[in-house]
C-alpha cells in the first residue's frame, strides 16, 4: 500500500498523531479532563467548519478556536461542581456555532463529513508537514515542562504545596491540548477525538505503576490502532476511523478486564 | 536557638469572617511544636495560610528564604485505581531539574528515603493500593524528599489506627531530631504530650502556647 503517495502521508501523519495523542493522553487522563477533551473538539468543529466558511484551511480554524477556548477556560479555572454543565454549555453553544458557519458557507455535507470523522487518506504533503511540525512542538513543550506537568496531573495537592505553579501548568496544557486534538481531528475527525486522547491512555494506566511506562504504553496502543486501521481501511475501503475506534475500544476493555482479574 | 518560622500579629479571615485574630507565635529548630484546638478555631485555616494558600488580612508570617517546607495533609484525593508506583510518586517531589528523567543522585535520594520510610519492600505497588498507613508513610517520604526545615502535618494521623499513628510519628520524630522543625495540627492530646516540645493551642478570641510541661492544664480546661 505504500506506493500509493497519499497512503505515506497518510501513514506519516498517523504516526506523529499518535506519538502525541498517546503522550498528552496520559495527561489528560491524570487530570481527568477526558470531557472537558471532548468539548475541545466541538469547539474544533466549530473552528473548522469557520475556517470552510472563510476560505482557510481546517487545521489553522481548528488551532485558533480550541486555542482561544483554553485559554479561556484555564483562567476560569471553573468550579468543580459546576464544571460538567458549563462545559455542556459551551459544547452546545460551539457545536451550533459550527453548524452555523457550514450551512453559511454552502458547503456540501461531505467537507462536515470529513471534519466530524476524519479524512487522513485524503491529506496533501504541505498538510503533512504542517502536522508533524505541531507534534514537535507539542512533544519538545511537553519535554521541557515534564516533571512540573507530572507533578500538578498526579499530584495537584502535593505540587500546590511545593510551590507549582498550577494556572500556568493548567494553562499551557490545555494550550497543548488544543493543539493535539486539532492534530489528531485530521485522522480520526472531532467527533471521535475520544478514541485517541483519553483510550490509549486510559487503558496503559491499567498495566503500568511508572509516567514513562506509562506513556510507553499509550504511545504504542495508539499506533496500534492507528498503524492497523489505516491497513484495515485500505484492504476494506471501510472508514479509518471506525477501524481505530474499535480497535482502541477492544484494548480499553482488554485492560479493564486485565485490571480486573489482577486486583480481585 | 535558629527561627525557622515567626508568625506576627496574624489576622485570617474568610470575607467578612475573621477566623483568627492576631495570633503570635515562632517555631525554631529542632522544636516539635503541637497545635491544638477545637474544631473551627481555624487551625487548618492557618495551616493554609503558612503554606501561602491564603493572604493574611493582618500580620506577617517571616520565614527566612531559604526554609523550605514539607507538608503531609490528612487525605489525597488518590483513589484505588491511582496509577503511580510508590516510588513514582515520591519522585513527584524533584521538579527542581528540568530533564524528564532522574539523575543517578536523584535515583540514590528516593532509595534512601524510601528506605527510611520503611517503604523499600512495597515501593513499585500500585500508591492506590497501599494501605492507610503505607499512604501516609509516602506523603511523608514525599514531603522529606525534597528536603525540608519545617515539616507541617495537618491532621496526618487522624485515619491511622494506634500502632500507626506512633510508627509514622517516630518517623517524623527522626526527622525533628536531625536538627529540622516540625509542626503538627492533631486531636490527640496522647500524641501530642508524647511528641511535643511546644504546643500552641488555638481557642476562640485567644491564642497560648508554651512548653509542652504546660498543656496538661490546657488538656483540663478543654
Amino acid at each position: 500500500m505504500f506506493e500509493l503517495s497519499f497512503m505515506r502521508y497518510a501513514f506519516v501523519a498517523s504516526t506523529f498523531i499518535a506519538v502525541v495523542s498517546g503522550v498528552i493522553g496520559v495527561f489528560v487522563v491524570a487530570r481527568r479532563i477526558s470531557f472537558l477533551t471532548h468539548t475541545l473538539s466541538e469547539i474544533g468543529f466549530a473552528g473548522a467548519s469557520f475556517a470552510v466558511f472563510a476560505g482557510w484551511q481546517a487545521l489553522n480554524g481548528m488551532l485558533l478556536f480550541t486555542i482561544l477556548s483554553s485559554v479561556m477556560v484555564g483562567q476560569m479555572s471553573i468550579k468543580e461542581s459546576r464544571r460538567e454543565a458549563v462545559i455542556s454549555a459551551v459544547s452546545a453553544l460551539f457545536i451550533g456555532l459550527g453548524i452555523l458557519f457550514l450551512s453559511l458557507s454552502n458547503q456540501t455535507a461531505s467537507s462536515a463529513t470529513s471534519i466530524l470523522f476524519g479524512s487522513v487518506v485524503g491529506i496533501s504533503k504541505q498538510e503533512v508537514w504542517q502536522l508533524v511540525m505541531l507534534s514537535l512542538l507539542v512533544l519538545v513543550v511537553v519535554f521541557c515542562m515534564y516533571r512540573f506537568l507530572k507533578f500538578d496531573s498526579f499530584d495537584p495537592v502535593g505540587a500546590r504545596v511545593n510551590g507549582v505553579n498550577g494556572t500556568v501548568v493548567s494553562v499551557i496544557f490545555l494550550i497543548l491540548v488544543a493543539l493535539s486534538v486539532s492534530v489528531a481531528a485530521q485522522i480520526v475527525g472531532s467527533l471521535l477525538i475520544f478514541i485517541l486522547l483519553t483510550l490509549p491512555a486510559a487503558a496503559a494506566k491499567y498495566y503500568a505503576t511508572g509516567t514513562a511506562k506509562m506513556i510507553g504504553l499509550s504511545i504504542l496502543f495508539a499506533l496500534l490502532g492507528t498503524w492497523l486501521g489505516l491497513y484495515l481501511g485500505y484492504i476494506t475501503n471501510w472508514p479509518i476511523s471506525f477501524f481505530i475506534a474499535v480497535i482502541e475500544v477492544v484494548i480499553y476493555i482488554s485492560a479493564l478486564y486485565y485490571h480486573h482479574q489482577t486486583s480481585a | 536557638m535558629i527561627p525557622i518560622l515567626n508568625v506576627e500579629n496574624l489576622t485570617l479571615a474568610y470575607g467578612d469572617k475573621e477566623v483568627i485574630t492576631g495570633l503570635n507565635f515562632q517555631v525554631n529548630q529542632g522544636d516539635f511544636l503541637v497545635v491544638v484546638g477545637e474544631n473551627g478555631v481555624g487551625k487548618t485555616t492557618m495551616v493554609r495560610a503558612l503554606l501561602g494558600q491564603l493572604k493574611p488580612r493582618q500580620g506577617q508570617i517571616k520565614m527566612p528564604s531559604s526554609v523550605k517546607i514539607g507538608y503531609v495533609p490528612q487525605f489525597r484525593n488518590l483513589d484505588s485505581e491511582y496509577p503511580l508506583s510508590i516510588r513514582d510518586f515520591v519522585a513527584l517531589n524533584l521538579p527542581t531539574s528540568r530533564l524528564p528523567w532522574l539523575s543517578r543522585d536523584e535515583r540514590q535520594k528516593i532509595d534512601q528515603i524510601v528506605a527510611a520510610t520503611d517503604l523499600t519492600r512495597i515501593a513499585e505497588r500500585p500508591l492506590g493500593m497501599a494501605s492507610g498507613g503505607e499512604k501516609q508513610r509516602a506523603y511523608l517520604a514525599q514531603a522529606l524528599v525534597a528536603d525540608p526545615q519545617l515539616l507541617i502535618l495537618d491532621e496526618s494521623t487522624a485515619s491511622l489506627d494506634n500502632e500507626m499513628k506512633y510508627e509514622l510519628l517516630d518517623l517524623v520524630e527522626d526527622f525533628r531530631s536531625k536538627g529540622r522543625a516540625v509542626l503538627f495540627v492533631t486531636h490527640d492530646w496522647d500524641l501530642a504530650h508524647h511528641y511535643g516540645t511546644r504546643y500552641l493551642h488555638l481557642a476562640a478570641g485567644r491564642a497560648t502556647s508554651g512548653p509542652i510541661s504546660e498543656l496538661s492544664a490546657i488538656e483540663e480546661e478543654e
